[in-house]
């Protein structure tokens, strides 16, 4: 298992997408940090980061390289090895690189100009939604043979996650503005990796608005320990669960 | 030759003055027997100790002194200190433990319809009111430190009380435990300065109907609704800090019905709002730090004639909101840290309007759960289309001449 992985992280760490993407992202944090007088517009800018080109690079490549690979992963099933231990291991050779890759990017720049709780936790969760996305590669590449069909069903997740669930609750929280939903929100919340990440930040860079009356229920939640401790644990299964189904799924397929 | 007698009558009262030293190794043991003993203009000098008596009344003129902070206890039974007569003196005690009730608001010291009086260097603990002015004229409330460890707001009282007075001091104190730091009521002409009121539970401040009143250099900080000033006229508001106030109805400074008044170099920093004004008007606001606040300024629609000019606006969640599309007040000149606009001809000011009022401050204020979406790129792109195109937002609240940089404040 672990030559697998290695074979798997050289070949992505040689790949030259990766390389730009880590460039890009180096470029985008430590121009956002020189070129603003206060260190919490930076932050801003990696955040945005975080929650929109990161998810999409993680996504898009992994699918990519996933249907590339399916000639190397059909060698790889004709050895005595377990499909269970292949399938594993290239989601953890693909995920380790990507989060490397953020790491080296975007992780030196917050831990140089805002080395906190803030940073660390912005690192936390930049990582976790690499993973995240990553898994959720798996499970669409593995959901069909076409290729391209593979990373349309990709773009949309993405697509969905980033930007069509924020417009579904913004409807839903004016639609029934009239009723009590906060708790209702705070539950909706959990569908989406990237808004649960967005809050966590939230909860660190913008205290003050927050713990007023409008962020009040999601202070009581998000803002307590356990709010934190569950909210991490709900982006660990968001990363779990599609890598489990889609693992079930490589398991019984007819390749 | 009338001159001369008056003279002599005059250093004749002088030298009546006694002094009487109270305390366990002296003849008079405890305070009330030496106020008893005491005429107008004695000083009565108490030395270190415990005295346990509760309800002293000063009803003559003098000066009542402590040696090494003599303690005062008042075993939760009923008010430690009363003043009944004008020109006392009254520093250097330590009081504790006042009785709580809510019919006659029992105090630390208290002082009935008197002018001149001083209360000065005291340490108050645990009472009920701290000190309190009822009907007071030039009085001076000097260096005192006065704490409590109230729980809810209905079963403490106000640290400094001050009712229907005129001309006071209010210097130097440092109040903090109580419901409100310092409270004024029907209070004119009066001056507060250099004061510290922390971690109240309701106002660091609370003020009403006070006219003509200044607070100067104050430290604001932390209390559980930040500072109130309502339905007053001519109040000067400088160099005071403002800071960490937050929660449900948290301000760092609330207006209500204020008019004609001054807020000159005050700083606001972490509160849920920086100012909040409501019915406000022709107040000029000016040359103040509002930094990393939820809302900056929250400007009802009541408001009108309101001027805010050469402020810096730093870090804030939403620089400014408001819930109508009335705008009778004018911003001019200040530095916003959002402002993204240019300066072609290098005089300093942005040459596009600034919109300090963004969508996402409007929807929040229509529906506060939508604070959740705060950040979101949905909302980031919402956001900047209406900057462009205003269309929920009104189109006349701008700061016409953005500066470009950062007042030096």
């Amino acid at each position: 298992m672990n030559r697998i992985i290695k074979i798997i992280l050289l070949d992505i760490l040689k790949n030259k997408i990766v390389l730009t993407y880590t460039l890009i992202l180096a470029a985008l944090s430590w121009s956002s940090f020189a070129l603003e007088d206060n260190s919490a517009k930076g932050l801003l800018t990696i955040l945005n980061v975080i929650l929109f080109t990161v998810p999409l690079v993680s996504v898009l490549f992994s699918t990519i390289y996933l249907y590339n690979s399916s000639e190397f992963i059909e060698l790889l099933l004709s050895q005595p090895v377990k499909r269970r231990k292949i399938w594993a291991s290239l989601f953890l050779g693909l995920s380790s690189s990507m989060v490397f890759a953020f790491m080296v990017g975007a992780g030196i720049p917050l831990l140089i100009n805002a080395p906190n709780s803030l940073g660390l936790m912005m690192i936390i969760i930049g990582c976790l939604i690499t993973v995240i996305f990553v898994a959720l590669a798996f499970l669409s590449s593995i959901l069909t043979r076409d290729k391209a069909k593979g990373i349309g069903i990709a773009i949309m997740i993405w697509l969905f996650f980033a930007l069509l669930f924020d417009g579904i609750v913004l409807f839903l929280l004016f639609q029934l503005s009239d009723y009590p939903i906060e708790n209702f929100m705070v539950g909706l919340t959990a569908l989406s990796p990237i808004d649960l990440a967005r809050i966590q930040i939230l909860m660190h860079l913008d205290v003050s608005a927050m713990m007023g009356y409008t962020g009040a229920i999601f202070k009581d939640f998000f803002g307590t320990s356990s709010g934190l401790v569950i909210s991490f644990l709900l982006l660990c299964l968001w990363a779990i669960i599609p890598f489990f189904i889609s693992l079930k799924k490589f398991n019984q397929k007819d390749l | 030759m009338r001159k001369l007698i008056y003279i002599l009558l005059f250093f004749c009262l002088i030298s009546n003055a006694k002094t009487i030293t109270v305390g366990r190794l002296y003849p008079v043991k405890t305070i009330k027997q030496a106020i008893a003993l005491a005429n107008d203009g004695d000083i009565i000098i108490v030395t270190q100790g415990v005295y346990k008596e509760e309800n002293i009344i000063i009803n003559k003129k003098i000066k009542f002194l402590g040696k090494n902070f003599p303690v005062l206890d008042g075993q939760n039974k009923a008010e430690v200190l009363s003043v009944a007569a004008d020109s006392v003196v009254i520093k250097g005690f330590k009081i504790i433990n006042s009785g709580h009730a809510a019919l006659d608001d029992p105090c630390g010291i208290k002082v009935y319809d008197r002018n001149f009086v001083v209360i000065e260097n005291n340490i108050l603990d645990n009472n009920f009111f701290g000190i309190y002015l009822q009907n007071c004229k030039n009085a001076v409330v000097k260096n005192n430190t006065i704490k409590a460890y109230g729980k809810q707001e209905q079963l403490i009282g106000n640290g400094i009380h001050c009712w229907k007075s005129d001309n006071l001091q209010i210097i130097g104190n440092k109040i903090s435990g109580h419901r409100d730091g310092i409270y004024f009521e029907f209070v004119t002409q009066s001056v507060i300065w250099r004061n510290i009121s922390s971690y109240n539970i309701r106002y660091g401040l609370h003020f009403m109907f006070s006219n003509d009143d200044s607070y100067i250099t104050n430290v604001f900080k932390g209390n559980g609704a930040g500072v109130a000033v309502m339905f007053t006229k001519n109040v000067k508001m400088f160099n005071n800090y403002f800071e960490e106030n937050w929660g449900d109805s948290a301000y760092g400074l609330l207006l209500k019905e204020i008019s004609d008044s001054y807020i000159f170099n005050n700083r606001f920093a972490r509160n849920t709002s920086g100012i909040y004004m409501e019915g406000t008007s022709r107040i000029k606001v000016e040359k103040n730090i509002f930094e990393a606040n939820g809302w900056g300024m929250k400007i009802q629609a009541s408001c009108m004639e309101n001027e805010i000019v050469n402020n810096n606006f730093l870090g804030n969640t939403f620089d400014i909101s408001t819930n109508g599309s009335l705008v009778l007040n004018t911003f001019n000149s200040n530095y916003w840290d959002k402002y993204e606009g240019y300066d072609l001809n290098k005089d300093g000011f942005g040459d596009v309007p600034y919109h300090p009022l963004s969508l996402f401050s409007v929807l929040t204020e229509n529906n506060p759960s939508s604070m959740i979406l705060f950040r979101s790129f949905m909302i980031t792109l919402l956001d900047k289309s209406e900057k462009v195109l205003p269309s929920i937002t009104p189109d006349n609240f701008i700061d016409n001449k953005p500066l470009m940089k950062s007042l030096p404040l």
